[in-house]
């Protein structure tokens, strides 16, 4: 049936965000939780760590209920951040896990167990399968480069500061970055910079906006030859909300331009490994780490 | 002094209409739609799931002056897919959470508003939704997310009469919006997901006595039941949960059915699996099945064939007209359940053989893998549940279609009753990049493709024609648009604010016509200055 209608574009997936969102203020979280026998969910302790039948069930129920946006193998999404790091956002310990899952993470995509408007969410048994699947993928983050390096080539000779902010600092025509060296992983935060279009705002898509910025390239010609080329913010069928590369915001009506060129290439330039070696690539990820860890 | 308000109102509404308020809603009228367009008296705005208008009051020539008259809060968030009636000046709709509410048609104040109270524990696959109601006589009917069907008051908004139909608790609900046909209130059931076994059945509208249950997967000793592995069938899925059409001159009930559970791991229900992805064709009175034509067989995508059939007639032809999830357009002659032909109207690359009958079949390849396999369409479909229309001007059938390919992959699971039973993950395709949809104006008699229009992203808004020379559908960026039936070009639009998970209806009130729509969590009219 329509199960399908949450396995959608990421502006559908905001929608079901805003319902689960809902959903946990009102009490059927609460209820739900109720529910749920009390002896296993009680524990703070997995108790089936280390168990392996107990990780592979636990990856069946992770491919039906979390994969749509953590992606295949807990390595992320479109949608949701890789989780094979041992460093979790909201919480790395077994009770924190637990608790991220059944209650969800409040203002974030992340849903409390059975409020996404499939399913009746895991049994408390589930929820433990399924971390212990997560544990049994996790993978000791080995940071290689140096974060002092990697900040200063962020904020100066690798430009990377020009189009993104970092705690603040930065500029406006890619996606912020401050917390993203904990969402992603260093293989696929290395393949953004050498191919960027390969997934343009990869797992950056931020649950709060009511729809998701891909920061598209734009080249617009007005009525009157007026140019401007930049990143789409906002688009229908009928107008366009656009960022020059001068960071001036611009509003237009689709039917009285000229020229209207949205793409798929990404402005961000494919840092080759002469313009950044492997190293600098590791320095400036270490350094992303090390701000998201704060 | 509120009383007297109230009474006021009413005189005057009644004053309004063309009829007294309260006239009975007649199997007859219902029968006669086309003869009353100020009135939306059924989901589909009549028998023939046509969901077109004669209101032709505005029209491609003053499209453009269309403005807002009033706005309706169902005060819900969520889904909201209702198709709301109008009887003599009345609007009756549903929302989200099984709320329901009667409104002024002219003005959108509410007459009374009415919220079920669901239980905590229920089973809703895919949101809190409904899709609307039925009326008959000065009954109106729908059917809970508890699997309750209902009779309320019209007037009051009272229930008169609720029926369990079955247990909740193992994953059955009803979303669609039921049927009224001579003193039968028809439901098809939700809850594919849960390894649930599907029905259509009938109700007597005035007692809630059931009248007839058909399931949907064959038992022992009934034909179809080999085409099911062991037990498989006991949980078979097979929901129905899309309201159907009725053709009176042959005393026919359409009905169509969604996918095999689990949706996209066959391994343990093989067969045809019957009748699952089908157009069931019953005699109303007795739920006998007449014939059936099963569109996908053994369905390992999740290809509901939960969509409205169209009933036309056209050249002397009496035909169903189906744009499928699975990508086909299909015509079938509904007399006698033969498929006439069959042909994409999407991007499809799961079947590039026919059978005899003409019937697309899968591939080898196209089915499911443990690590993952991709297929066009996706699991969405190459359109969904969305109302198409037929306008029977243009003599062509809109469609809203989705472009999107996904990775299906299987996840075994144990069955558990009352518990999600998918057996199945899917993901989109970083190659389809980026999903869009369409509304596409396809001739029916050939499958040929004459516009479409571009949606920026993938749509779930049904469509609307009217003979006014205008199509109407929405877009998930919140607009409302009117096009040019014939040409597919936009004449007029309307941002409302939140994406649109309806279908459009018309009406007039007071000799006024008014284009209605629901979007995030407002009801809209629309009508000329």
């Amino acid at each position: 049936m329509v199960r399908a209608a949450v396995v959608l574009s990421a502006r559908e997936v905001f929608s079901q965000s805003q319902l689960s969102r809902w959903l946990t203020c009102s009490c059927v979280a609460i209820v739900f939780l109720l529910i749920i026998p009390g002896a296993i969910s009680a524990q703070q302790k997995n108790p089936f760590a280390g168990d392996a039948k107990a990780a592979k069930l636990g990856e069946s129920q992770f491919r039906i209920n979390c994969a749509f946006c953590h992606g295949l193998g807990a390595r992320g999404g479109g949608r949701g951040p890789d989780l094979t790091g041992a460093q979790k956002k909201h919480g790395s310990t077994d009770e924190e896990l637990y608790h991220t899952i059944n209650e969800g993470v409040p203002g974030t995509a992340m849903p409390a167990n059975g409020t996404t408007g499939q399913g009746v969410g895991m049994t408390a048994e589930e929820v433990w399968e399924v971390i212990t699947y997560i544990r049994s993928v996790e993978k000791k983050t080995v940071v290689t480069g140096n974060a002092a390096k990697g900040g200063a080539l962020f904020h100066g000779a690798a430009g990377c500061a020009m189009c993104h902010i970092v705690n603040g600092k930065g500029g406006r025509l890619g996606p912020e970055l401050s917390s993203i060296g904990e969402a992603r992983s260093a293989d696929s935060l290395v393949e953004s910079v050498r191919n960027p279009n390969r997934r343009l705002a990869w797992g950056l898509i931020e649950s709060t906006k009511e729809f998701p910025q891909e920061y598209l390239s734009v080249n617009v010609q007005t009525a009157d030859g007026q140019k401007f080329s930049g990143v789409v913010l906002n688009e229908d069928n009928f107008s366009l909300q656009m960022m020059d590369v001068r960071e001036q915001i611009h509003l237009f009506e689709k039917d009285k331009l000229k020229a209207c060129e949205i793409s798929r290439e990404s402005r961000m330039p494919a840092y080759d490994s002469k313009t950044l070696s492997d190293s600098e690539v590791q320095d400036i990820i270490a350094y992303l780490v090390s701000v998201s860890a704060k | 002094m509120k009383r007297l308000a109230a009474l006021c109102f009413v005189l005057l509404a009644a004053g309004a209409g063309s009829r007294p308020l309260h006239a009975q809603v007649t199997y007859e009228r219902i029968r006669n739609a086309a003869q009353e367009p100020q009135n939306w008296l059924t989901y589909s705005g009549s028998y023939s799931g046509q969901r077109h208008s004669e209101l032709d009051q505005i029209n491609t020539g003053n499209v453009k002056g269309l403005v807002a008259k009033w706005v309706f809060q169902s005060a819900a968030l969520g889904k909201w897919e209702t198709t709301p009636l109008v009887v003599d000046g009345i609007l009756y709709g549903t929302a989200q959470d099984d709320r329901a509410f009667a409104l002024d048609a002219r003005t959108g104040r509410p007459i009374w508003e009415y919220q079920y109270i669901l239980p905590s524990d229920i089973r809703p696959c895919c949101g809190r939704v409904n899709r609307g109601f039925a009326v008959l006589g000065a009954k109106l009917y729908f059917a809970t997310l508890d699997a309750h069907v209902m009779a309320l008051d019209a007037r009051t908004g009272a229930v008169l009469w609720n029926v369990a139909a079955i247990d909740y608790r193992k994953g059955y609900s009803f979303t669609m919006a039921p049927l009224a046909v001579k003193n039968l209130i028809l439901v098809g059931v939700s809850g594919g997901e849960y390894g649930t076994r599907g029905f259509v059945e009938a109700y007597d509208a005035a007692s809630g006595e059931r009248k007839w249950r058909f399931y949907t997967t064959p038992g022992p000793g009934e034909p179809g039941h080999e085409t099911w592995e062991g037990d498989s069938w006991k949980i078979g899925g097979a929901p129905a949960w899309i309201t159907g059409v009725f053709d009176p001159s042959t005393n026919q009930l359409f009905w169509t059915t969604g996918n095999p559970a689990p949706s996209n791991r066959a391994a343990q229900r093989l067969g045809d699996n019957l009748y699952s992805n089908s157009l069931l064709a019953f005699d109303v009175d007795s739920g006998k099945l007449n014939w059936y034509f099963q569109y996908t067989k053994h369905d390992e995508h999740d290809w509901d064939a939960t969509q409205v059939p169209v009933m036309i007639d056209l050249d002397g032809k009496k035909l169903i007209a189906h744009a499928n999830r699975n990508g086909f357009f299909y015509l079938i002659d509904r007399t006698s359940g033969k498929l006439v032909f069959s042909k994409p109207f999407a991007h499809v690359t799961w079947s590039t053989e026919k059978d005899a009958e003409g019937r697309p079949v899968a591939t080898r390849e196209s089915s499911p893998t443990l690590e993952g396999n991709r297929v066009c369409p996706g699991a969405a479909g190459s359109t969904n549940w969305m109302s198409p229309s037929f306008d029977p001007q243009t003599r062509l059938f809109y469609v809203t279609a989705r472009e999107q390919c996904d990775v299906f992959s299987t996840a075994p699971q144990e069955f558990e009753e009352g518990h999600a039973y998918y057996g199945s993950a899917y993901f989109p395709s970083d190659e389809a990049l980026p999903y869009w949809g369409a509304l596409r104006a396809i001739d029916p008699l050939t499958g040929e493709r004459k516009w479409e229009w571009k949606h920026v992203t993938p749509s779930w808004s049904g469509v609307l024609s009217t003979a006014g020379g205008l199509v109407f559908t929405g877009d998930s960026e919140g607009n409302f648009i009117a096009l040019d039936a014939a040409s597919g070009k936009a004449l007029w639009h309307f941002q409302m604010g939140g994406a649109v998970n309806a279908a459009p209806m018309t009406f007039a009130v007071d000799g006024k016509q008014y284009v209605a729509i629901a979007a995030g969590s407002s009801l809209f009219a629309f009508g000329l200055p």
